[in-house]
């Protein structure tokens, strides 16, 4: 553990903490562009939470400790899981302590803590919100668990930035069973985020609502905490992605400030192209009735444990 | 000498069992002090386990106890250590919430209850330490018949009994296949000591034959699908601490001796053999947590929970038996492991949860999810106590629940290297399931404990529950202690069990770090994690932000009716009910459930909404089975004829029969 591996470590948090609202910022300017609407700015998200925060808090009247805690946890979580995944560097001081499957398992850690927090309060559209939310995540989790799996069964090992390291080695093709795992994990990083086609980020219509509906009863910090969970979300699942299926300009290796150079800026540019990928799919596809959600999330799945299949058969 | 305090130990338990004879009406002499001697018991019982683990040595003991020239073997290894600290360290815990239970005038008097409840704990410890075949089957038939009378308790109210005699049903028949299992395994030298039955040399075809009864009949003890038709059934109807006993402890006797006989006694397994119960595993896994989801009373919807887990174990089981049986011992270990973990978190977080609606229970009377609500801000202690349990269970890091997934995911990846090309491709499968069972069983949770403690009071009633006594809210304690415990120190249990894997495979899992906070059990691969380092992480960033947040925005919180989107009038009925929380997993997995459904007309003047899940295995296998057992038994009648002259010629065709077989061999 050298300084500027705990360099590396502060920074990636630190970059994931200021670029998550600009990545949620640029999707809704690309997502603009492409409906021929005039865009918000791209600062939009941050005088939100700016705005949110120095707002008095309001919170219902028969509302338990637990519903004050869990914004907190929330958004500690995520903030630890951009601590986790190897977004620039991969010599990363914490990560020894958590591999993939504990990755997995602290979002899934967010999500009870958001759905009790939910449920917390009784009324009608949180307790929606929350169900809606674990129909998502039974699905939705195990499919990104079978998706590291496969790139966990190329390089041997479930800690990511090992996998990262050995897939920024290999050649440049992706071998077929991460193939259909990207698949997977596109369709996955939807509904986890909340994007279209699986929830609307931009409805406040209550009957289609998933992500809204449960943290209707929050506001100002509590509801800030919350939002820059989302986008903290957000960006680490793209960040998985990166690591997974395009590792290319992470700095691997024990490096300098020159291999950060190098990794900064390619991040930003992955983060600008998915932006972009991102809004063409949420523009091209339409809302899903919530019941059809399943099936969306089971092809996933299906896809993922297909990607295993393959990698088995072909043997890497 | 560990071995003879632990016989103490377990004599000492009868003994505070016949003492509550004395005064058989006394709740305070049962419940202020029995119980807590009791519990006292336990925890010094897991402590010589734990002295024994770490020695790691065998000690052997032959008492002349029993039918004459039949003396009772007893023995102290690793494997039955394991077991023992499991059994005492979580029924300190239940005997103590156990002694601020139970209260008179429910059912059995407080001193029966007494005699029975610790005669089961006996009984439980007797299994362990069983040697041979005769006091194995004696101490496991005491064990069904003391948790039988616990179960019908409340024996006035016909469920209850009918419940009770599903599970002697199936203790029996599992009984009878156990019975046969010992009786193949002595391989025709008539010697019932475990030590002939390691001796003894099987054909391949009969040692296949005792592994699959043993299956059978330890799968039915433990709840395996589709075996498990009686935890559904008795663990509601058996008061909170007993259910806790059995679904936490007595579940485990089972896995304890699947892993005697698979493991131990029948030498070295066939690889094949571990499919089965992999299988059945991963069955069950799925199975078990389905259920679970779409059930209204919460007792049932854990005792589903507990089938969900038994599933794991058993999965567990059969990869150890697959790895060992392919010769790759180190990765065999490392599923042992996994497995043994997982029984000991499960020992705690179900007893936990299940003392939990034991509260619950006794603090509003009602069972059904639908009836209760909001009960954190009525009942703190069990409601705060109770979410470490619900989030162990739910599988979250850094609680224990999380270190056993681990590690059986962690071999799961080893799978590729197995030499079984048909294996190979079922494996990914299994982990999927695995992954699935582990999310459904999140969901699971959230249900369960957004149902029953969060939200507004489903019923006026709720207001007047009250939290529960000093003595439950230490048992409590104690349980969650220890899922914070087996979930902070995986590397010092791992560390332990190390001794249960070399004496069952024959092989360590080497730790790969020289960090004592960091578990990298895999060997060769860089893998670790570190769940205290883990859980530092989390609570500084989320102190750091809860200071910063309050630092920099000194606004007042001001309290107000719930926004609910501007909508007024919020009432409770409005929240999720237990049916509609569970609504997505009846609607996909519809195939899996009988349901039966009674929807209001649309002109009802009083609507009235009602359904009815049913296992559809019921009608599937076992109506059709409990059909022919009674033809089968009808048409044997016909010999009963009841006059004395008939049952004569009975005898005296038997006799020509014997005479004739006699004469021509």
């Amino acid at each position: 553990m050298s300084v500027t591996d705990w360099i590396t470590q502060v920074l990636e948090v630190v970059v994931a903490l200021a670029a998550a609202p600009a990545l949620l910022g640029w999707l809704n300017q690309c997502r603009a562009w492409l409906q021929n609407r005039r865009a918000p700015s791209l600062w939009l998200p941050y005088r939100n939470l700016r705005k949110l925060f120095h707002k008095e808090a309001v919170i219902a009247e028969n509302a338990s400790p637990l519903f004050r805690i869990a914004p907190y946890v929330v958004f500690g979580s995520m903030v630890l899981a951009a601590g986790i995944i190897p977004s620039m560097g991969t010599r990363l001081p914490l990560v020894v302590s958590a591999d993939a499957i504990a990755l997995v398992g602290l979002f899934a850690a967010a999500r009870v803590f958001m759905t009790l927090a939910a449920m917390d309060v009784g009324t009608a559209f949180g307790t929606l919100g929350a169900r809606r939310e674990m129909m998502v995540g039974f699905l939705a989790e195990p499919a990104l668990l079978m998706v590291i799996f496969v790139a966990s069964l190329i390089s041997s090992s479930t800690a990511l930035p090992v996998i990262t390291e050995h897939l920024a080695s290999g050649h440049l093709g992706l071998s077929p069973g991460l193939a259909f795992s990207a698949v997977a994990f596109v369709l996955v990083l939807l509904a986890e985020n909340a994007r279209i086609p699986v929830d609307n980020p931009a409805t406040h219509l209550e009957l289609t609502m998933i992500h809204e509906a449960m943290v209707l009863e929050y506001s100002a910090r509590h509801l800030a905490l919350m939002e820059w969970a989302a986008q903290l979300k957000l960006f680490n699942y793209v960040c998985i992605g990166f690591a997974l299926f395009l590792p290319w300009g992470v700095a691997t290796g024990h490096i300098g400030p020159v291999g950060l150079l190098v990794a900064i800026p390619a991040l930003a540019v992955k983060l600008a192209a998915a932006g972009a990928g991102l809004a063409l799919i949420e523009t091209v596809s339409a809302k899903m009735r919530v019941m059809r959600i399943p099936e969306f999330l089971g092809t996933a799945f299906l896809f993922a444990v297909l990607g295993l299949l393959v990698h088995v058969l072909l043997g890497a | 000498m560990l071995l003879l305090g632990c016989v103490a130990l377990l004599l000492g338990w009868a003994g505070i069992g016949f003492a509550g004879l004395l005064r058989p009406r006394s709740v305070f002499f049962t419940g202020r002090i029995l119980f807590p001697l009791g519990a006292l018991l336990g925890l010094a019982l897991a402590a010589l386990g734990a002295a024994s683990l770490a020695g790691g040595g065998i000690e052997r003991l032959v008492l002349p106890l029993g039918l004459p020239g039949l003396p009772m073997h007893l023995r102290l290894d690793p494997l039955s250590s394991v077991f023992l600290v499991l059994l005492g360290a979580s029924s300190g815990g239940i005997s103590l919430f156990a002694g601020g239970y139970f209260r008179a005038g429910e059912g059995t008097a407080p001193g029966l209850l007494c005699l029975q409840y610790h005669l089961f704990l006996a009984s439980m410890g007797w299994v362990l330490i069983a040697d041979d075949a005769y006091s194995f089957l004696v101490a496991w038939e005491l064990m069904a018949l003391s948790s039988y009378f616990l179960v019908v308790t409340q024996h006035r109210i016909p469920e209850i009994r009918r419940a009770g005699f599903l599970y002697l049903l199936m203790a029996h028949v599992g009984a009878i296949c156990l019975l046969l299992c010992f009786g193949v395994m002595q391989g025709g030298s008539w010697l019932f000591t475990f030590h002939a039955m390691r001796a003894a040399h099987l054909s391949p075809g009969w040692a296949s034959a005792a592994f699959l009864l043993a299956l059978v009949g330890f799968g039915a003890k433990a709840g395996l699908v589709p075996l498990h038709v009686w935890l559904p059934e008795a663990h509601p109807a058996a008061p909170s601490p007993v259910s806790a006993l059995m679904s936490g402890v007595m579940l485990k006797t089972a896995v304890y001796g699947m892993l005697r006989v698979g493991l131990d006694l029948l030498g070295r397994p066939v690889w094949w053999w571990g499919l089965v119960p992999l299988i059945l595993g991963l069955f069950t896994i799925f199975y078990g947590v389905l259920f679970a989801a779409v059930q209204t009373d919460m007792k049932r919807l854990l005792a589903y929970s507990s089938v969900e887990n038994i599933g794991i174990v058993f999965t567990g089981i059969g990869l150890t038996i697959v790895f060992a049986g392919s010769g790759m011992r180190v990765v065999a270990a490392l599923a042992l492991l996994a497995t043994l973990y997982h029984c000991l978190n499960h020992a705690f977080m179900k007893s936990l949860l299940f003392l939990g609606t034991g509260s619950v229970l006794h603090a509003t009377g009602e069972r059904n999810l639908g009836r209760l609500g909001g009960l954190i801000h009525r009942m703190p202690w069990v409601a705060w106590l109770t979410l470490i349990g619900t989030l162990a269970i739910a599988g979250l890091p850094p609680l224990n629940g999380f270190v056993s997934e681990w590690l059986l995911l962690q071999s799961f990846l080893f799978a590729d290297h197995l030499p079984h090309a048909f294996v190979n491709l079922l494996i990914p499968m299994g982990m999927a399931l695995v992954a699935l069972g582990a999310a459904l069983a999140g969901y699971v949770m959230v249900k369960f404990y957004g149902v029953i403690f969060l939200g507004q009071p489903r019923e006026a009633s709720l207001a007047h529950a009250h939290d529960c006594g000093w003595l439950e809210r230490i048992g409590l304690a104690w349980l969650a202690l220890g899922c914070l415990a087996l979930g902070l120190a995986p590397l010092q249990v791992i560390g332990a069990l190390g001794a249960v894997t070399r004496q069952l495979i024959g092989a360590v899992v080497p730790q790969a770090s020289a960090h004592w906070w960091l578990l990298a059990p895999v060997p060769g691969r860089p893998v670790s994690y570190g769940p205290v380092v883990f859980l530092t992480a989390t609570l500084a960033v989320v102190l750091l932000t809860a200071l910063l947040v309050r630092l920099t925005y000194r606004q007042r919180v001001r309290r107000a009716p719930a926004w609910d989107c501007g909508f007024g009038a919020l009432t409770p009925r409005m929240q999720d009910t237990a049916e509609g929380f569970g609504q997505p997993i009846r609607h996909l997995f519809q195939s899996f459930f009988d349901i039966e459904r009674e929807l209001p007309a649309p002109a009802d003047r009083a609507p009235r909404y009602r359904i009815a899940i049913r296992e559809r295995i019921w009608k599937l296998l076992y109506e059709p089975l409990s059909g022919a057992v009674e033809r089968l038994a009808n048409a044997a009648a016909r010999v009963q004829q009841g006059r004395i002259s008939v049952y004569l010629l009975y005898s005296f065709a038997t006799l020509l029969v014997l005479l004739a077989v006699a004469l021509l061999s």
